[in-house]
């Protein structure tokens, strides 16, 4: 990785987030009623009509006006949710943690598990474990994430009764420390295993093709002619190198854990961005659905550029032409 | 213009016969044919609601949260509203929802991908940069976005669901006609006076539709998902029946009445799968058939990581 691809990679970006920054703004205007609406809510009174006016310059000419969006999006000021009456970003920073875990103990569960799968799958391909793991993977796509949280809680939690049912924490009792951190986790199996069953179909599958790509390489039957046995070369060589098309699929997944974790934080009421994003949806609290395309597609721009820059490290091959 | 080769191109046979015999071995196909079964399922339902269950589907008929039984199938809900009937109302829901976003979309993405991909030069940057505009925000959110400003009636929801996906079928469209654009058979017709357009109607399209195809299926089981997400959410028309809606309903009664959740959840998956195998099958069948050859080891998949995975993009 060489100090021009990085420094190429970086400045990519800024289209990117100009992009989003256009696309918003212009969905915003684009909507049919008075802009005003949709910045300030349909319950204002003159006052505060004229406040938010003078506030966006909405009076303003249009390229003005995406000067405005655009510090203030910077500044971190994304508008006021008018059915909570608070700052936007104030929301969506209190609720962001949980997703947040949430998220990431998914993509934890999903990636080591996928691997593992596709690992176990690439040894006899074609074989019956790697036939059920394609057919259980080819149902999964067809699943709805919030089905599936449905279908976890009827069974695991109702029916069997291993899992607590709703929440982050077991109400009426307040742990500290561990007991604190040990209710979480327990809290966090379901939904966590929910979220990660809907992307581990893709890894496993992505793991699969690329391990059986690098048994077929060159150097792997080289390795193998002079002796170094099936699974040794499956496991030092091969999966190593097929870790990563896994990373940087990982990375573009990012959008896709943001919009499972919202369905499945509303079934198993998780105490994260999902119930804020139900709410603003069901009120149409336009800030807050605005905030949230904002943050994710922020997000996505940030780890597609983390992996393409760990991919730049680990793969010496990728220079920028 | 000579009769010489009378527009049809040097090297390849003509369209009609490879259509015919691609589909005799789509027929063939195990996995497309469950496919096609089951989406063809869904399709009857959509088309004969009113005949398989008459009436609407929003009226309490019985008891609420009645178990399956013989007089009701699935069960009835907490509003005493017969399940099966609401799926099969769900059915023509998607349905039109599928048809419309995929109509649409495909007509946009197609024209773009093929106008950019023939054309090339600054046409092609500015729809490209256009393409990549879309593609830059996520599709899900942006979706939530636009459908609470801009109202959840079915047109609207068809309109976004549509217009957020024509830029991944335009990108493929797009790098089709890259590959056939500078083939040996659109140079022979041109050289011997072939119009644009005649060489875009009876060369790049052909070439272009099997891949396209594949990726309109795939566009089509997104969109179920997509639309029963939306509905889940709350953002769905709500003066038509919606799998989604369904599901959500379910939510509260969980415990008490499993098949509120249970057997809408099952019609999409149901869907999805249908299509999801209907497209891989094409996937394999048209690579088979392929009119541009590729080489040995491309020709396993015509479309690389097809039946890729579920909610938007």
């Amino acid at each position: 990785m060489n100090r021009r691809y990085v420094v190429r990679r970086l400045l990519q970006v800024l289209p990117a987030v100009a992009s989003i920054l256009i696309v918003t703004f212009a969905v915003i205007h684009a909507a049919p009623g008075d802009p005003i609406v949709a910045v300030a809510g349909e319950s204002g009174n003159e006052e505060y009509y004229a406040f938010m006016r003078e506030k966006f310059g909405l009076d303003r000419p249009l390229h003005v006006q995406f000067v405005t969006y655009a510090t203030n999006v910077f500044r971190g000021d994304l508008g006021t949710s008018f059915v909570q009456g608070q700052a936007v970003t104030d929301l969506i920073a209190e609720r962001v943690g949980p997703t947040l875990l949430l998220m990431g103990s998914a993509l934890l569960v999903s990636t080591i598990g996928g691997i593992l799968l596709g690992a176990l799958a690439a040894r006899r391909p074609f074989g019956p474990f790697d036939l059920a793991v394609s057919t259980t993977a080819l149902v999964g796509y067809a699943l709805p994430v919030f089905w599936l949280a449905q279908l976890a809680m009827l069974t695991l939690a109702f029916r069997f009764g291993w899992f607590p049912i709703q929440g982050m924490t077991t109400a009426r009792v307040s742990y500290t420390g561990w007991a604190h951190y040990a209710d979480v986790a327990r809290h966090l199996v379901l939904p966590s295993l929910v979220l990660a069953a809907s992307e581990v179909a893709l890894i496993t599958r992505i793991a699969r093709t690329g391990i059986l790509a690098e048994m077929n390489s060159d150097y792997v039957r080289v390795a193998q002619a002079k002796g170094l046995s099936h699974s040794s070369a499956l496991l030092k060589h091969a999966l190593r190198n097929a870790l990563l098309p896994v990373v940087t699929v990982v990375g573009t997944r990012i959008g896709f854990l943001f919009s499972g974790a919202v369905l499945v934080e509303t079934v198993f009421g998780w105490p994260g961005l999902g119930r804020l994003v139900l709410s603003a949806a069901q009120t149409r609290d336009h800030p807050i659905l605005l905030g949230m395309v904002l943050l994710v597609a922020f997000s996505l721009v940030i780890s597609n550029l983390l992996t393409d820059l760990l991919y730049a490290r680990v793969d010496p091959r990728i220079r920028y032409r | 213009m000579l009769p010489l080769v009378s527009g049809a191109p040097l090297a390849e046979p003509e369209a009609p016969h490879k259509w015919r015999v691609a589909i005799r071995s789509y027929l063939r196909h195990p996995a497309g044919m469950v496919g096609l079964a089951l989406t063809l399922m869904m399709v009857v339902a959509g088309l004969l609601a009113d005949v398989i269950s008459p009436g609407d589907p929003f009226r309490t008929v019985a008891d609420p949260l009645l178990e399956p039984s013989g007089s009701h199938w699935m069960g009835t809900d907490n509003l005493g509203r017969d399940v099966f009937d609401a799926i099969i109302h769900g059915a023509r829901t998607s349905m039109v929802v599928v048809l419309g976003v995929v109509a649409i979309a495909s007509v946009i993405g197609l024209t773009v991908g093929i106008v950019a991909g023939y054309r090339g030069g600054w046409v092609d940057d500015i729809l490209m940069r256009i393409t990549e505009l879309f593609q830059s925000v996520p599709r899900f959110f942006l979706v939530l976005l636009i459908v609470a400003l801009f109202g959840a009636g079915l047109d609207n929801l068809i309109y976004v669901l549509a217009f957020t996906s024509w830029p991944t079928l335009a990108r493929v469209s797009r790098s089709e006609v890259l590959s056939v654009r500078d083939r040996v058979f659109v140079e022979a017709a041109r050289s011997i006076g072939a119009t644009d357009r005649r060489i875009v109607l009876h060369h790049v399209l052909p070439n272009v539709l099997p891949t396209a195809m594949v990726v309109i299926a795939l566009t089509g089981s997104r969109i179920i998902l997509l639309e029963a997400s939306l509905s889940f959410l709350g953002l769905g028309d709500p003066t038509v029946m919606s799998w989604g809606y369904l599901v959500s309903n379910a939510q509260r009664f969980l415990r008490v009445a499993w098949w509120m959740s249970v057997f809408p959840g099952l019609a999409i998956a149901i869907a999805v799968l249908g299509i999801n195998l209907m497209s891989d099958a094409l996937n394999d069948v048209l690579a088979a058939y392929s009119k541009v050859t590729r080489p040995r080891w491309r020709r396993r998949r015509v479309v690389r990581g097809a039946a890729a995975p579920s909610l938007s993009t």
